[in-house]
């Protein structure tokens, strides 16, 4: 065989592999636009037969009737919508007070070690938020706390039926406030990147001019981040409304809608974890994935739009979050 | 009150509040550990690692048929996520770099990042243990590996990114095809920032429940089968924790130290010695 043989030989091989190894990463990065479509098309038509029977009656209806296999998912979605916007509500203020203070206030030695403890937050399963907030969270509030609420702001005008009733431990209050605890690593490591985006010239105009840290920081920092703290605070909210573990163990998984925060209520993901085995007729069954596909929308709406806005920034800033 | 001394009351003021609220983040950290090890030291024993999960009331049995499943289940996740995670993120990095196509798969990974995990436990019912017409340790696989997917195609094409471009050029002037390029530098390179990814995502897997939920089940006794339902650490601290049992509630505290560490321990050395390591290597 002669040599210019041999190399064509071997030119005809790396084109072979190329192909080969050009489309394999393609058929991959398909696949997780096809896994998408698979995840709605999957869900859509296991939830159709709860669609078709209640229409829009589906989502309007506070009744979950398994014994007369009736179905709306209002209290769900109000127990999801309720527990999430609380959570948020707690953690936001925190998380953009340890974005500041890991970006402008912490000396080198600390940021290191406090910025990993506050992921490592981040890396306890939710399954352990939940048996910690049931057996220390839940008690704690039920003894110290909810007491003291509706005895003092139960009676207040207003905003008074949002703290009155029995103190269960076990409720929307409880569940909001493992939520927040769960999503203060995710909001501010999205915050503390966008901070750290902010170009040192901008904020030595503002020391220059004699501003405070604080007012560098409210004049300068956040408004030149408005966008990442928005996109992450999304981002926070998407987890929040998607999470079950932990709110399976503390909502008290009662479908009902009750004004007061001490109540027990349930969320559209804690419905599926507690029912979803036990669901033995086909419409509570469909009804369930029903609920399921009503959590996607809402999620894939939120955490979309978070990531639209998050995109428009530096995309290496932000890891893996 | 002057006007100076309050603008520096305020910032002492907001700089405390912000101190505070990471003393509070750190307090959640350190009381949910301190929990975990208080009640979970007191569970833990040699019949842990030795037993199967016991029936309720009785005074012994441990975990293993659930740490033996959930390292099954860990494994075989990863072994099903991380060849389509990485060659997604290769063409992300390198031959869709740029193209529209990537865009979209790329916003379509991110949101699949943060969509919650019981869907995922729903869409792999629907896909595998409806036709299979049972629960298996398979399908809890499966729904593992569609979680880890994306936390490895983020970090691939991330840490693919950061290798000189130079270095790939200067493959690709010796005559060497993408491919070439693309495994034999490329992926040496961007090696330990791969690693960790891939690290994280074991970590990220290795707890989840709510994916398990409706897919691999439980199983209360010894069981190797893949096609029948198996025991794991998230069912059974589930199962167990929310039982009146003593020694159910015992061995659901043991399960969850033991998870919460391995999973702490490995974020940890995934963030530091692997990380370090590549510091080296990666920044010529």
């Amino acid at each position: 065989m002669s040599s210019a043989e041999a190399l064509a030989k071997q030119l005809e091989s790396q084109r072979l592999r190329e192909r080969i190894f050009k489309g394999s990463t393609l058929a991959a990065a398909v696949l997780v636009l096809l896994l998408l479509g698979g995840v709605t098309v999957s869900l859509v038509h296991a939830g159709w037969l709860a669609f078709a029977r209640f229409k829009l009656a589906f989502i309007t209806r506070n009744i979950w009737n398994p014994v007369t296999n009736e179905y709306g998912a209002l209290a769900a979605i109000y127990g999801t919508l309720v527990t999430s916007v609380l959570a948020m509500i707690f953690a936001v203020p925190v998380s953009f007070g340890i974005a500041v203070f890991l970006t402008e206030l912490a000396p080198d030695w600390l940021k290191r070690p406090v910025g990993i403890a506050i992921e490592l937050l981040a890396a306890i399963p939710s399954i352990i938020f939940g048996i910690w907030g049931l057996f220390v969270l839940a008690p704690l509030l039920q003894e110290h706390v909810e007491p003291w609420m509706d005895g003092h702001l139960g009676n207040l005008p207003l905003v008074g039926a949002l703290f009155q009733g029995a103190p269960y431990g076990i409720g929307m209050l409880t569940a909001a406030i493992v939520l927040a605890i769960m999503i203060i690593p995710f909001i501010s490591a999205v915050m503390r990147d966008v901070f750290e985006t902010v170009p040192d010239v901008l904020k030595e105009s503002g020391y220059g001019l004699g501003a405070t840290t604080w007012e560098v920081i409210w004049k300068v920092v956040v408004p030149y981040s408005r966008a990442g703290m928005i996109g992450g605070t999304m981002l926070g909210l998407g987890r929040a409304l998607g999470e079950t573990m932990a709110v399976t163990f503390v909502i008290g998984n009662a479908h009902a809608i009750s004004p007061s925060l001490l109540a027990p209520a349930t969320t559209i993901s804690a419905a599926i974890a507690n029912e979803f085995t036990e669901a033995t007729s086909p419409l509570y069954k469909s009804s369930l994935i029903g609920l399921g596909v009503l959590l996607f929308i809402i999620t894939f709406a939120v955490i979309g739009a978070a990531r639209l806005m998050l995109l428009r920034l530096n995309r290496r800033a932000f890891g893996s979050v | 009150m002057s006007r100076r001394a309050y603008r520096r009351i305020v910032n002492l003021l907001a700089l405390g509040l912000s101190a505070l609220a990471t003393v509070i983040g750190l307090v959640f950290l350190g009381a949910i550990l301190w929990t975990l090890v208080k009640e979970g030291v007191a569970g833990l024993s040699w019949a842990v690692f030795t037993q199967v999960t016991p029936p309720p009331g009785s005074a012994n049995g441990g975990l293993l048929n659930a740490i033996y499943g959930s390292a099954i289940l860990t494994v075989l996740g990863i072994l099903f996520g991380a060849p389509i995670g990485v060659l997604a993120g290769t063409y992300l990095a390198e031959y869709g770099r740029g193209s529209a196509l990537s865009s979209v798969i790329r916003f379509v990974n991110d949101v699949l990042l943060s969509a919650p995990s019981i869907i995922v436990g729903l869409f792999v019912y629907e896909l595998v243990v409806v036709p299979m017409g049972q629960f298996s340790a398979i399908s809890g696989a499966i729904a593992l590996a569609v979680i880890a997917m994306p936390v490895i195609v983020r970090t691939t094409e991330d840490m693919l990114n950061l290798v000189p471009r130079g270095m790939k050029d200067a493959s690709t002037a010796m005559g060497a095809y993408p491919w070439r390029t693309i495994t034999s530098i490329a992926y040496p390179a961007a090696r330990s920032g791969m690693v960790t990814g891939l690290l994280l995502a074991v970590a990220r897997i290795s707890g989840e429940t709510a994916p398990l939920l409706f897919t691999a089940l439980n199983n209360s006794f010894w069981s190797t089968d893949l096609k029948a339902p198996i025991a794991n650490l998230p069912m059974v601290i589930f199962q167990f924790a929310l039982s009146p049992y003593d020694n159910w509630q015992r061995l659901a505290w043991a399960g969850a130290l033991l998870i919460t560490f391995a999973i702490l321990i490995l974020s940890i050395f995934a963030r530091t010695v692997v990380a370090k390591l590549g510091a080296g290597a990666g920044s010529r």
